[in-house]
């Protein structure tokens, strides 16, 4: 193995560059196939003579609480939408508890109250699960990995695959970028911001499924941890083509880009959990915001970038002074400037 | 957004630009001490805004790049010390010392965490009698006076087990040594935030002495590039002087309030930097009457003499002698994911600036 550290770094989770090649050095290299291969949000499976996505995820958040959501909403969220922005549509769930010694009965039920009420909206139905109780310091509260199956339409399969994407296709984002992430630390560090940012955290599988109905999409992808950057950078490599975004078409809750302009972080790497970034040729651009605008997942969407010849392999942000940068992958973790 | 908009206006932004392309004559070298500036610069890609007679170079003003490497090795040796929590602004985590880093280290058990404010340290302090904490104090006059304040806040409240490694350095020497090494510069953008605290006086003797200009400047592109064309007037006509670009923060005498915890705390000393060497004065020390609280004099470890690492050009270029495209090292063996120096590290690291901005 050429790992480059010999130990785990909380970097290697954080969904940025050093996750990347974690997955590329130890887990591919081992398990290989030309599913997991493709690296996708979603594997798509051929059972019989139909197609199934499959997904998994695991939910470690701290804190549970959080404005916006808790720990129970975002497992359903974040796995409806692993499947939704692969082009299927969500059916079942599964939810598995890992809880730590001396955890607040009444907490609990509060996370799985909420688990129960987003599995509600989403359409989704939770059939099977597990549960594992660690000695209390052993895991942080509580831990929850889910798996979910959506039944995959064959004109949505190319969808995860990025392909035929050309110079000229449009970027779009249903919304603000950075809520999630920035609501979290909020609740998490000790700043005492007095904001009213709040997670994004929701299930997009509805309108997802709404846009597809109207309109042919190339790409799609939840920008979750590593934000936007991440998900445009590895699309950009992928594609072989750059991806130049503008500045200023970037929805961003006030707070969000206070909190970021004072602890010195860029949004296009703080992560969201009810965001989907729509790649499609701009013919249908109208279109599919239309559809989008119409929604209240989708009120602020908007065209934040295109796909272009120049650059191949490169995300870079115009911004209105004429500046240009290049947007990378998030390295490692995000870390607070000093001054 | 109130206070960053307005300061981000193009068709400001370009009308001074115009401006200046209208009186700059003379080919001159500005150098923007302030890693905040660097990024500022880069950020809004001001560099095609200037005309070809104006040389923008970076100096030293970034706290994470110019701690030395002896400071982040003892760091390093504290986080071993058992019952020891080490606690530092987030920058310094990823800086590679001698032998490894602070995030290696927290990964091989150490208790490093990372704080956003120094009163964070105390209050980790209050909870947890039985540790020693350790804060890891670096930055200029901008974050020196709220590290003072914590030492004089844990003195009031009886807190016997917080500590302070200091690194803190102040500006002006660094400066100084610039100019008297030959680094040709002929003028400063000084830094904002610093001299919110320090005031200007500190400048005088670069303007009247060393005959070169200073404009204080704030951290928007109208800032920076109004503080330019404010410098090259100045230079243009040859009356170097100091002003302030930056007057919704700074004013001529300072934070007086800061200027004298700092005093209360801290006392000058002769300072390692990275890459210059040691500059007589420029280094802040924990005052004898509060050695109490002074890591270094509670803590004795054995730290190995330190390695700059190999073909790293971080010194020259934080002088303003060369670029990080100098550097052999620079976006191949040294990126963000894997640095070699420090100026790869910080967010306003030049070279991580140049890194980002490369486009």
């Amino acid at each position: 193995m050429k790992m480059k550290e010999d130990k785990i770094m909380l970097g290697h989770g954080s969904g940025g560059r050093m996750m990347h090649n974690l997955i590329a050095d130890l887990f591919l290299k081992h398990f290989s196939n030309s599913i997991l291969n493709e690296q996708t949000d979603a594997a798509v499976l051929q059972i019989g003579s139909n197609e199934i996505a499959f997904t998994t995820d695991s939910f470690v958040i701290d804190p549970l609480f959080f404005p916006g959501g808790n720990i129970g909403k975002l497992a359903v969220c974040g796995t409806v939408n692993d499947l939704a922005v692969s082009g299927a549509e969500p059916i079942y769930i599964s939810v598995s508890f890992i809880l730590e010694e001396g955890f607040s009965m009444n907490e609990l039920e509060v996370i799985v109250e909420s688990l129960a009420a987003e599995a509600k909206k989403a359409g989704v139905i939770i059939v099977t699960g597990d549960t594992k109780v660690v000695n209390k310091g052993k895991c942080d509260k509580v831990f929850i990995n889910t798996a979910g199956i959506g039944r995959m339409k064959a004109e949505n399969r190319q969808i995860c695959k990025a392909m035929n994407i050309k110079p000229g296709d449009v970027i779009i984002v249903n919304g603000t970028i950075g809520d999630h992430g920035m609501a979290v630390m909020n609740a998490r560090e000790s700043f005492n911001f007095k904001t009213t940012v709040e997670s994004d955290c929701a299930s997009l599988n509805h309108l997802i499924l709404e846009v597809l109905d109207k309109s042919p999409v190339k790409f799609m992808r939840d920008p979750t941890r590593g934000g936007v950057a991440t998900v445009l950078n590895e699309l950009a490599e992928k594609i072989q083509l750059g991806i130049e975004i503008e500045e200023s078409a970037l929805p961003l809750n006030g707070g969000v880009k206070a909190m970021c302009e004072l602890l010195g972080f860029d949004p296009l790497h703080i992560a969201n959990e009810g965001k989907v970034l729509i790649v499609a040729n701009e013919n249908e651009a109208t279109n599919i915001l239309n559809v989008l605008q119409n929604n209240e997942l989708g009120l602020q969407s908007a065209i934040i970038g295109r796909v272009v010849s120049d650059h191949p392999g490169r995300v870079v942000l115009k911004n209105e002074t004429g500046g240009r940068r290049i947007v990378d992958s998030l390295a490692g973790d995000q870390l607070p400037r000093i001054c | 957004m109130k206070y960053i908009d307005e300061y981000r206006k193009k068709d400001l932004i370009l009308s001074v630009a115009e401006k200046l392309k209208a009186i700059s004559k003379r080919e001159i070298v500005l150098m923007e001490v302030c890693g905040g500036h660097t990024m500022a610069i880069q950020r809004f890609g001001l560099p095609s805004l200037l005309p070809s007679t104006i040389r923008l170079i970076s100096g030293p003003g970034c706290p994470v790049c110019v701690s030395s490497q002896h400071f982040i090795d003892t760091a390093m040796a504290y986080s071993k010390i058992p019952g020891v929590i080490i606690t530092t602004y987030g920058d310094l985590i990823r800086v590679p010392g001698s032998t490894t880093s602070l995030e290696k280290e927290r990964a091989n058990g150490s208790d490093i965490r990372i704080i956003y404010s120094v009163l964070e340290a105390i209050e980790i302090a209050k909870n947890n009698p039985e540790k020693n904490i350790i804060f890891l104090g670096i930055g200029f006059e901008t974050t020196a006076p709220l590290t003072a304040a914590a030492i004089l806040e844990a003195q009031k409240n009886n807190i016997t087990n917080f500590f302070v490694l200091s690194a803190h350095k102040v500006m002006p020497p660094v400066m100084k040594a610039l100019v008297e090494e030959g680094v040709k510069i002929d003028g400063f953008i000084a830094p904002g935030h610093v001299t919110a605290i320090t005031g200007t006086a500190i400048y005088n003797e670069l303007a009247s002495v060393c005959g070169l200009g200073v404009v204080v400047a704030g951290f928007e592109p109208v800032d920076m590039i109004q503080a330019i064309l404010m410098l090259t007037m100045q230079i243009e006509s040859s009356t170097p002087k100091v002003e302030i670009q930056y007057q919704r923060v700074v004013h001529n005498d300072g934070n007086k309030i800061a200027q004298q915890i700092l005093n209360d705390v801290f006392e000058l000393r002769d300072d390692q930097w990275r890459g210059l060497g040691i500059i007589p004065k420029s280094g802040l020390k924990i005052r004898e009457e509060l050695s109490s609280y002074d890591a270094e004099k509670k803590f004795q470890v054995e730290v190995p003499e330190s390695t700059e690492p190999k073909g790293c050009i971080c010194g020259q270029i934080l002088r303003g002698l060369k670029t990080p495209v100098d550097c052999g090292l620079f976006g191949k063996k040294c990126t963000p994911t894997d640095p070699v120096g420090a100026c790869m590290v910080s967010g306003e690291g030049t070279c991580a600036t140049y890194y980002k901005y490369r486009s």
